[in-house]
Parts: C-alpha cells; structure tokens; sequence
C-alpha cells in the first residue's frame, strides 16, 4: 500500500536555510545539507528545497546547494523557486532535483508545464500553486510571493496544469503559510476531489494533528517546515502519531 | 572498487543514480556507445522520461543489440523504473512502439481511479527465490506498471489499486520500477547487492 509521505520544506536563501511568515521576516534555520541529513535519518519521505533568494547570484547558489544536498541524500528531493523556463528545470534535475516545481513562469505561459513534462515526465513536474481565500469555498492564485493576484480559479487553474502536463501539485494556501493555525483543510479537500493527481498539503502546519488532519482532507502529502525547524516535533513523532491514528506512513 | 557504466539517455536524470552508485561505494561512468555497453562488468539503464522517447535513445545509438545479449548471458545490468519497462515488448504509453522484448509482456496504466503518477513509498514483498530483493519499502515515481511476473524471473510486488511487479531479477539482472537510488539505506542495501555480482563474462 502507498504511504502518505511527510515532506520537510527547506525554504533557503543565499545558501541557508530561512523561514518567514507570509513570506515575509525571514530568520534564518541553518545549513541545508545539515538539515536535510537530519530529517533523512528522521524517517522523511522526502525533501521540498524552495528558492527564495531572488538575485540571480542567489539562483546560482541555489544550484550549488542543490547538488551538496543530493551528495547528502538518498530520498527523494524537489527543487522549486525561480523556474521559469525549461533551461532552468534542466539545471536543477542536472544538480540532482528529482522533481522540479513551477510556480509563477507556469502561471504566464502554462505551455511550460507540457515542455517540461514531455522532455522530463510528469512525475517531475509539479505544479505549485499559490491561493488565497478570496470567498467561501473559493480560492485565487497569488503569485510573486504574494503580491500578485492573477484572478485565477485555483481549482480550475489545476484542472488547466494538470491537462499541460503537472503530475504532482504542491497546494499553499496563502492565508495560512507560516501562521501555525493548520492548513485550509476545505481548499484541500477541493483540490483533492478536482483532479486526481498527488496533492501536497502546505501552509500553516504547526502539530502533528494538523498534519493528520491534511491527509484526512485528502492530501497524498504533508509539508511542513516550521514545526521541524525549531525542535519541536521530529518527523518520527509526527509519523508515529499518524500510525497511531490509523494512518498508513513508513516506520 | 566497481566502475559502473551509466547509459546515456539523454533525458534522465542522473545525478540522483550517480550519487547513489557512489555511496554505495562504486564509481560511474558514461556512454551510449555501443562497444562500450557490451564491454561494461556493470551496467545501469536508468530511466526518466517516456517510453517511445527511451526506445528511440537505445535505437539511435545502436545500444538494442548489445542490451539484448547483455540480458541473454545474465550479466551484471540493473534497469530503472522506465529501465524496467523498456525490457518489455510494449507500453500503453506508445502504442506501436516496440520495446527491447526480453519480457513478451506488455506495460499498462494504472487505473484511472487512482491518483496517477503513483508518488511515493510502497511496501515491497519478494516472492520466493529472490537472491537481491528484499521485502521493505521503496520510492516509486511511475504511471505504468507491469502486472504479470514473467517466466524465468523471481520478482517483488507491491499493491497500487492490485499488485503489480515492483521489481524482478533473473540472474544478475535487477529491473526495479521503484528507484533504488531513493529508497534511503534500503535501497542503497539493494544497489550494493546487485554490485557485489561479479560478470561470468569477464
């Protein structure tokens, strides 16, 4: 049986690892190699790397550290951040990602998600998607960190990725990154009943009963950052707790 | 130490298969050429991107022929995921495309009810006579499966909405479909066993 993977998110900037509110106020988490060592020996499924240096000097150290983390682990790792065009999905698969996320160059020219699966597989295209809370049971895509609504429907948006090509999709709900009050578990269910591709859960997750209530809304995956960064949790409390709640994880 | 030939496909990814060899204490090199492929101790056909693209890769560059005796003499050679499904006679995927056909089987989708790709762990369990695979978990990244065990193989199954073959060896062969490379300190358990075979040809 397929498990429900956990998913620690390294948000790193200029060669460290960092995490905001909102994308916002960034503090600064330590060394990613250091990290994603850590939460490999933890028992994660796997390992979310989000560039969010916005220099071009700072994409550059990204590839670097891309490549040191792949030297470093043997799960599986997905890179995203600053793609905006085949040429660079290429460099981070070329640097060791597995999985490339596309976020905003997606948004202005949805023909890169089929470029990107037809020359990589799907498996390594993954959309991710930005929504904000715009009305009950309804949701638009931010991109830019926020600062841009496109006036997208997120569920149709999804729908739209995943026909391009997009076999996974990293769902953050906006509202909710880095405030701790657990993920919008309507817009998961949302996502998850719209299409029938992989959905990882992000944004807001700050307790393992947040993380279980993800995958009860029907996400194939949970990421959070904040809640293994500073100690409090180890992805095998996490996991052990969903085992206990009757959900299927590797232990 | 094991020099391991990793074969070009142009598409794949390969830094995850290199650094895995690595630190199972083995050092890659690449090529698609053809001598070089027959020439190998150990070879790795590793696998990302789509099925008719793959066959293509292996035609243009002659590496069909000495991939088939490769699999016919039983030497060292380790398929990944699409790897694994290029050793059949054909894929859904590329209806009309023909695979290498050393497996007269055919590769099929999962089902539409599924959440497809299959992303993720999946427990894995031998069925008996298997010498390199072990029962235990491991990362897949896949659409297509093959269900039936071929004759002459021992496999490992794992169950995505019905069992289907997760891996299977014959000899020296490994054909895994889940990503040895990946799968953490068992997969890495599995490479090294596959690279402690030595080459009855050599």
């Amino acid at each position: 049986m397929l498990t429900k993977r956990i998913i620690p998110c390294l948000d790193v900037a200029d060669g460290r690892v960092v995490k905001g509110v909102k994308f916002q106020g960034l503090r600064d988490a330590g060394s990613p190699v250091e990290r994603a060592k850590t939460y490999e020996q933890q028992g994660a499924d796997e390992l979310v790397l989000l560039d969010v240096s916005a220099t071009p000097e700072g994409r550059r150290t990204a590839l670097k550290t891309v490549e040191e983390v792949r030297g470093a682990l043997s799960i599986p790792l997905t890179v995203g951040g600053g793609v905006r065009s085949a040429r660079d999905a290429q460099n981070l698969l070329e640097a060791g990602a597995d999985k490339v996320g596309i976020n905003t160059a997606a948004v202005k020219d949805p023909e890169l998600l089929n470029v990107i699966a037809r020359r990589f597989g799907r498996q390594c295209t993954i959309l991710a998607v930005d929504a904000k809370r715009v009305a009950e049971g309804r949701w638009q895509v931010v991109v830019l960190s926020g600062a841009d609504d496109t006036g997208l429907d997120v569920v149709q948006w999804m729908k739209d990725a995943c026909d391009k090509g997009a076999g996974e999709i990293l769902l953050t709900c906006w509202d909710r990154d880095g405030t701790r009050e657990g993920y919008d578990l309507k817009l998961l269910r949302a996502a998850a009943d719209a299409v029938n591709v992989p959905i990882i859960a992000s944004g807001g997750a700050d307790s393992p009963e947040h993380l279980l209530q993800g995958v009860r809304a029907g996400a194939d995956a949970v990421l959070a950052a904040s809640i293994f960064h500073y100690g409090e949790y180890t992805v095998g409390d996490v996991k052990k707790y969903l085992k206990e709640n009757g959900v299927e994880v590797r232990l | 130490m094991r020099k391991v030939l990793v074969i070009k496909t142009g598409v794949a990814n390969l830094a995850s298969v290199v650094a895995g060899l690595r630190r199972a204490g083995a050092r890659e090199y690449f090529s698609d050429d053809p001598g070089e492929v027959a020439a190998a101790t150990h070879a790795v056909l590793p696998g990302v991107g789509a099925f008719a693209a793959g066959m293509e890769m292996l035609e243009k560059n002659g590496l069909v022929e000495p991939l088939q005796k490769r699999f016919a003499q039983n030497r060292p050679t380790l398929a990944v995921c699409l790897g694994l499904q290029l050793l059949c006679a054909a894929s859904e995927e590329d209806p009309g495309v023909e695979g290498l056909g050393i497996i007269p089987e055919k590769v099929r989708r999962f089902p539409d009810c599924l959440r497809v790709p299959q992303l993720g762990w999946n427990m894995t369990e031998p069925t008996p006579g298997c010498a390199l695979l072990q029962a235990g978990y491991a990362y897949f990244a896949n659409s297509y499966r093959l269900c039936e065990q071929p004759p002459g193989w021992t496999a490992s199954r794992a169950d995505y909405g019905g069992s289907f073959v997760a891996a299977m060896e014959r000899g020296s062969i490994l054909a895994c479909q889940f990503h040895p490379e990946l799968s953490g300190p068992w997969g890495l358990g599995l490479l090294k066993r596959w690279l402690d075979r030595e080459d009855a040809a050599c």
